[in-house]
Parts: structure tokens; C-alpha cells; sequence
């Protein structure tokens, strides 16, 4: 505890300086102004898709179609799905034949081989998302665990359109992030990328080289 | 086991080798005016960019304003979290708490994200003398690993390497791997290879963006994964970061992170933005069993001291200073010989280092000023340079010499030569005597004047004073 005794210390000896207001983050944030839903929709769909993800219109009762016919023409043969996660039963009833669900049961640290080698694809929701950037907001739990948006090299998303804010912090704010931060918290903004070889940008550096993002009711918006 | 500053060479002659260098000189050209256009088209708007770049510096001098209070609010938070937190005044204190970390674990094997305070303590060569397996994992830092080199450019660590020579260099070291420049080929191999290391992984260790003081949250922006795979797949991870990282509220990353993937790259944002409050919860299926975070001192707490030098501090790491900066763009990153480069590493280091050893980096600027145009949080780096030329020559024992090293510079001929030119400018007599001596003796100027002559004519005194030209247009 020397070091912090003694950190302190210093920091408290020095003079105080020029007094300084805190920051009003809300008024900046205020004079740039919110999107309409529409809006809001189209720039997200604009800006993930500048930064390489797909974006495909569908509704809550057809995505598992539009998901399975997505991962038969990509070769998806194994899709990891949240264990009881309600979009895993969904997709249940319709996949067969080439697809195969593998649920997320395990701790990862009991299937890491299978897991890193093995699964083709993940689907996970995304609990909102921000148009600014076109990024899309993970909140990791026991049913949407951290490593499926991170391991597999395709991540399927889904996107409720009603729930894209116009950015970070209007998403922040109107679901009270600050009152009860989750162990991890993701914005995600298009696949894993680089640039570290002579600023030539390639895709799926450690992460998804793919991210697809199925919105629900974005079109009729 | 810090990393010291290479005084052999000296930092003149390393740049005198960086700019013969004709290969290096053409990566950081070509880098340099990349990044500067990619910065310049992400800020169209000049007006919203200068509102944004004071909210950021207030976020920053409101943080250091706080420093002492919010890193104790930090440590609460994160403690009621779950998360261990360590404090470390020297590198060596901080190698020591990751390694004692290491050994409960019985950990030979850590991967690294991409972290400047690792390279400032000298991480990797304090656990390869403990026989733990330090490995880097984002491609610039993986890459230049596998050189056997450090980082040239705080954000792009490989910058300096054309595709060419890292085609040479995987084809060297990695078994099994033949030439290929092709970018995307390579970055597949390095993902394959590095995939199997994040599986076998003991520690995670992670630098740290900015922690959250009111919620204890490590933010941690990245575009590649390999931070989320190093913080997310070992079951220890190991965050370490300096003590000025702090900002207050959650709100206030907002914008910061919006200034700070478009000046460092010109990318409006990066692909992960990852907020880590607590290890993994019983329920949970993925995650680290232990999080660890250690705030590093090393220097800092002498920056905190004085309140201009205190600005240095407010820096969020993006590298736009080095990437305007017309020295920079010339000699590159290892031409300075410490771990940050450019404008910002010529006032931190100091800190860190001790000016005796460092002072030669605050004279390595034209004072242009391009550096503090772009800061996004208003760091004034010229004034900070010419404060630390004037420290660097101080007087010991006076008021000015406030740093460990002050008054280093400070040579008796150069003593003597400020003396008499105070004497001769303080007593206008024997000011005027002067001039009209060297007005009228100037055929006796010396064609040698040091390192002015090396590139540039002689300096010879005008044939007629001011006093005398004036003189003549009165009459």
C-alpha cells in the first residue's frame, strides 16, 4: 500500500491550478441534435455498411429463413446459438439439413478447440444500436456470452429497428448505463479489421471477417 | 528492467541515420500524408471540431483537476466490482505485481494487447527473464515483436516496415511460412498463428483507454479483437495503465471517443469499443476469473507538480501530434530512443526518464506549432518544449529547475556566452559599442559557426545597424 500512500501524497501536494467546471457533456450533445427514426435507420444502415457489414431487411417471424438461406450460400455448416436464448428456439424450428445449431453450454474454457477450430457462425441480438457510426450495442449475458461476437468467423446479429439510437451517448443515457454497467459492455462497429501492414486495410484480423446484421422491421420505417 | 533510453547512439545520430534511410523515409512519407488526409476529411465541419476539442480538453483538465479524488473513487468502484486494483511508482514495482500475479497462477504463457505502459516498463523483458512468454498480438506490435524491434508510431507500431520486408520476415521466422506480400495472406497467417496462442493463454494483459471513475470501467478501444480475445479468453486478465487515465462519469468517453479514432487514424470509429466492469459472474460462460488493474506512476506524479507541465498528462494517446509533425515525419519513431515518439513523447519523457537523458527531444522541434493545431485536447506542446529547453539549461538551486535533470544542458561556455549577452543587452552604452564594432568588423565573422554552418551560409551582421538605417531616413 507504500505506493499508493505515496502517489496520493504527491498528487495532494500539488497546487491546485486553475479551477475547472465539469464538463457538460449533455449540452454538446444537445446542440448536435437527434434523428428522426427514420433517420436514424438509414444512417446506421449507411455507416455499418461503409465499414464492411452486411445489412438484410426482414421481419420477427421471417429471419430464420432469411438466416438459414444466408448460411447455406456462405457454407455455414455450424452456428453457435445462446443456450435458452429465445432467438435459438426461433431458429430451431427451421434449421435442418446442412445447418447445425451448437449451443453455447459450456464455460468456453471446457470446448476452447472445438470452439476456436470448429463453429462457423454465431447469432446473437444486439440490444440496441447507434446510427452515428453504424455500430451495434452487445450486452453479453449467460444466454449471449462475450466470445460469440468474437470467436467464429461470421456473427449474425439481430437488430430491432425501433431500438437504434441516434448515438453513444443518447444510447447511454436512455438506458442508464451509468446506474448498472453488465461485467462487459461491446459497440461493435463492422468486422475485425487492420491496417498495420503499410495502411493496406484487410478484414477478420483476430475477430468475425463477416458481420451480418438481420434488421427487423427497418424497411416499413 | 525499464526501458531505457539508448544513449549510443545519440539521438542526433540516429536521426542523422533516419534521414539517410531512404526506405524509412518513404514509410513514414507515405504514412504521414495518408494519415493526415484521413484525419482532415473525418472534420469537415471546423466550427464542431474546435467546440468538440474544448469539451475534450475540459474533460481531461477536469479529470486532472480531480486526479487524487477520482482515482480513489476508481479504486472503490472497481474493488466493489471484483476487480484488484494495484499501484505501481516505478516499472520495476509494476513488473514485480504482474509477476507476482503470474506465479499464483503458475503462468508461462500471456498474451499482450496492444499497451504503451507495457512497452514504457519494459514488460515483455521482465517476464522472459521470469521464463513467462510475453507475446504481442496486434499485427504492428506481433510484427515488430517477431523483428526483434519496439514500436516506431504510438497507434501504428510497424509503420516504419513496407509489406515487402514483413513478407521477408514471416517467411524467416514463422515455420512453414514462404514469401507473400500479398496484405490479406499475411494478416490470415497471423491470425492462425496467434488464434492457437490466444487459446493457450494463462494472462490476458491489456493496456487501458480510459477507466471510469464513477461506474469502475476499463474502456478499451481496438479494430482488430485481439484486445477482446486477451481480456476476454485467459482467466486472469491484467490491465495496466498510468495514472492519468482517469476521466470522471461514463458520459465523459463519449466524446473523447469521438475525438480520438478520427485523429489518430482518420476512422470515424473503431471496431471495438469494449467496457469491462467486473470478472466473470457465476453465471457467465466466458470471461476472465480474475481482473487485475495496476496504475503506474513512473514520473507522472513530477508533471502533476508543476501546473503547466501538468497539461502533458491530459493526453489521450491518438498520435496525431507525431503524425503533423514535420520532425517526426523525417526521423521516425526510433530515432528518439523512448517508448512514446514525436512531439508528445518530448514532453512526457522527461517525466519519465529524467531530462538529463532526454532534453536533446524538446530542441528536436521547429516550434511550428502543428502539433498543439491538431491536439484534440488542446496539450499547448510548444510552450511545454520551450519550458522544457529552458529547464534543460536552469540554473541549479533557482525556482526554474524543477525537474529531475534541470539545468542538464547547462554548460560553462554556454553560461558564459548568456552572461555577456545579458551584460551587453542590459547597458545600452556598451550595447551600442558592441554593434558598431560588429557592424564594422564583420569581414571578421568566423565561416565556422558549429551546426549552423553544416547546412547553411554564415551568419554575418548587417553593414549598417537599425540605429544607423534609421538614422539616415530621419535625416
Amino acid at each position: 500500500m507504500n505506493a499508493r500512500t505515496n502517489i496520493l501524497a504527491r498528487l495532494r501536494a500539488a497546487p491546485a491550478g486553475v479551477p475547472v467546471p465539469a464538463p457538460d457533456v449533455a449540452a454538446w450533445h444537445a446542440a448536435a441534435g437527434d434523428m428522426d427514426s427514420a433517420t436514424r435507420i438509414e444512417r446506421f444502415r449507411a455507416n455499418i455498411a461503409a465499414a464492411h457489414a452486411e445489412v438484410h431487411d426482414t421481419d420477427i417471424d421471417s429471419w430464420p429463413a432469411l438466416l438459414c438461406g444466408i448460411a447455406a450460400q456462405k457454407g455455414v455448416r455450424k452456428l453457435l446459438v445462446g443456450k435458452d436464448a429465445p432467438e435459438a428456439a426461433a431458429l430451431a424450428a427451421r434449421a435442418g439439413g446442412d445447418l447445425q445449431l451448437v449451443r453455447y453450454e459450456k464455460p468456453a474454457s471446457e470446448w476452447r478447440s472445438e470452439f476456436f477450430d470448429d463453429i462457423d457462425a454465431a447469432l446473437t441480438p444486439a440490444r440496441s444500436a447507434l446510427a452515428d457510426t453504424g455500430s451495434l450495442i452487445l450486452w453479453p449475458d449467460a444466454r449471449a456470452p462475450r466470445l460469440m461476437s468474437l470467436v467464429p468467423p461470421l456473427h449474425f446479429v439481430l437488430l430491432d429497428a425501433a431500438s437504434i439510437h441516434t448515438d453513444l451517448y443518447a444510447a447511454m443515457t436512455a438506458e442508464r448505463w451509468a446506474d448498472a454497467m453488465p461485467t462487459n459492455a461491446l459497440v461493435i462497429s463492422g468486422p475485425s479489421k487492420t491496417a498495420d501492414i503499410q495502411q493496406t486495410l484487410a478484414y477478420g484480423a483476430h475477430g468475425p471477417r463477416e458481420v451480418i446484421v438481420l434488421l427487423i422491421g427497418g424497411a416499413q420505417a | 528492467m525499464s526501458q531505457p533510453i539508448e544513449f549510443h547512439p545519440s539521438f542526433a545520430e540516429r536521426s542523422k541515420a533516419a534521414v539517410n534511410d531512404a526506405h524509412l523515409r518513404q514509410s513514414f512519407r507515405g504514412a504521414m500524408d495518408f494519415l493526415q488526409a484521413k484525419r482532415r476529411a473525418q472534420f469537415p465541419d471546423a466550427a464542431a471540431l474546435e467546440t468538440l476539442r474544448d469539451l475534450g480538453a475540459d474533460i481531461r483538465r477536469y479529470a486532472l483537476a480531480n486526479l487524487p479524488a477520482l482515482l480513489e473513487q476508481l479504486e472503490a468502484q472497481l474493488t466493489a466490482n471484483g476487480v484488484k486494483v494495484h499501484w505501481a511508482e516505478t516499472p520495476d514495482e509494476a513488473n514485480a505485481i504482474v509477476l507476482d500475479i503470474a506465479r499464483r497462477h503458475d503462468a508461462t504463457r500471456m498474451v499482450k494487447g496492444k499497451s504503451m505502459v507495457s512497452e514504457e516498463v519494459g514488460l515483455n523483458h521482465a517476464m522472459a527473464a521470469a521464463g513467462i512468454e510475453a507475446l504481442e498480438t496486434d499485427m504492428g506490435e506481433y510484427i515488430v515483436q517477431l523483428a526483434g524491434e519496439g514500436p516506431s508510431h504510438i497507434i501504428m507500431p510497424a509503420i516504419h516496415k513496407t509489406k515487402q520486408q514483413i513478407a521477408e520476415l514471416f517467411a524467416a521466422k514463422l515455420p512453414g511460412v514462404s514469401y507473400t506480400d500479398n496484405v490479406d495472406e499475411l494478416i490470415r497467417i497471423g491470425r492462425e498463428v496467434l488464434r492457437k496462442k490466444f487459446a493457450a493463454a494463462d494472462i490476458g494483459l491489456s493496456g487501458v483507454n480510459f477507466a471510469v471513475a464513477e461506474t469502475g470501467t476499463l474502456y478499451l478501444v481496438e479494430n482488430e479483437g485481439n484486445g477482446r480475445m486477451c481480456t476476454t479468453v485467459p482467466r486472469v486478465h491484467i490491465a495496466i495503465t498510468g495514472i492519468e487515465k482517469v476521466v470522471a462519469k461514463l458520459d465523459h468517453v463519449v466524446p473523447l471517443n469521438s475525438l480520438l479514432p478520427r485523429s489518430a487514424t482518420g476512422q470515424p470509429v473503431e471496431t471495438y469499443q469494449n467496457f469491462i466492469s467486473r470478472p466473470r459472474q457465476p453465471d457467465e460462460l466466458d470471461g476472465p476469473d480474475e481482473v487485475h488493474l495496476i496504475l503506474l506512476d513512473n514520473g507522472r506524479t513530477q508533471a502533476y507538480a508543476d501546473v503547466q507541465l501538468r497539461a502533458t498528462l491530459q493526453c489521450i494517446r491518438c498520435g496525431a501530434c507525431m503524425n503533423h509533425c514535420p520532425v517526426y515525419a523525417r526521423i521516425g519513431g526510433h530515432a528518439y530512443g523512448t517508448t512514446y515518439p514525436g512531439p508528445i513523447g518530448a514532453i512526457i519523457s522527461p517525466h519519465l526518464l529524467g531530462l538529463a537523458d532526454t532534453y536533446p527531444l524538446a530542441f528536436a522541434s521547429t516550434l511550428c506549432g502543428a502539433c498543439a493545431e491538431v491536439c484534440p485536447v488542446r496539450i499547448p506542446i510548444p510552450d511545454i518544449l520551450i519550458r522544457l529547453r529552458n529547464e534543460a539549461q536552469a540554473r541549479p538551486g533557482t525556482t526554474a529547475a524543477s525537474l529531475r535533470g534541470s539545468g542538464a544542458a547547462r554548460t560553462a561556455g554556454i553560461s558564459a556566452i548568456w552572461r555577456v549577452w545579458s551584460l551587453i543587452y542590459s547597458r545600452l552604452g556598451l550595447y551600442r559599442l558592441t554593434s558598431w564594432f560588429m557592424s564594422r568588423g564583420r569581414a571578421l565573422s568566423p565561416t565556422e559557426q558549429g551546426a549552423w554552418t553544416k547546412s547553411r551560409t554564415p551568419l554575418v551582421p548587417a553593414p549598417k545597424r537599425l540605429r544607423d538605417l534609421l538614422r539616415e531616413r530621419q535625416r
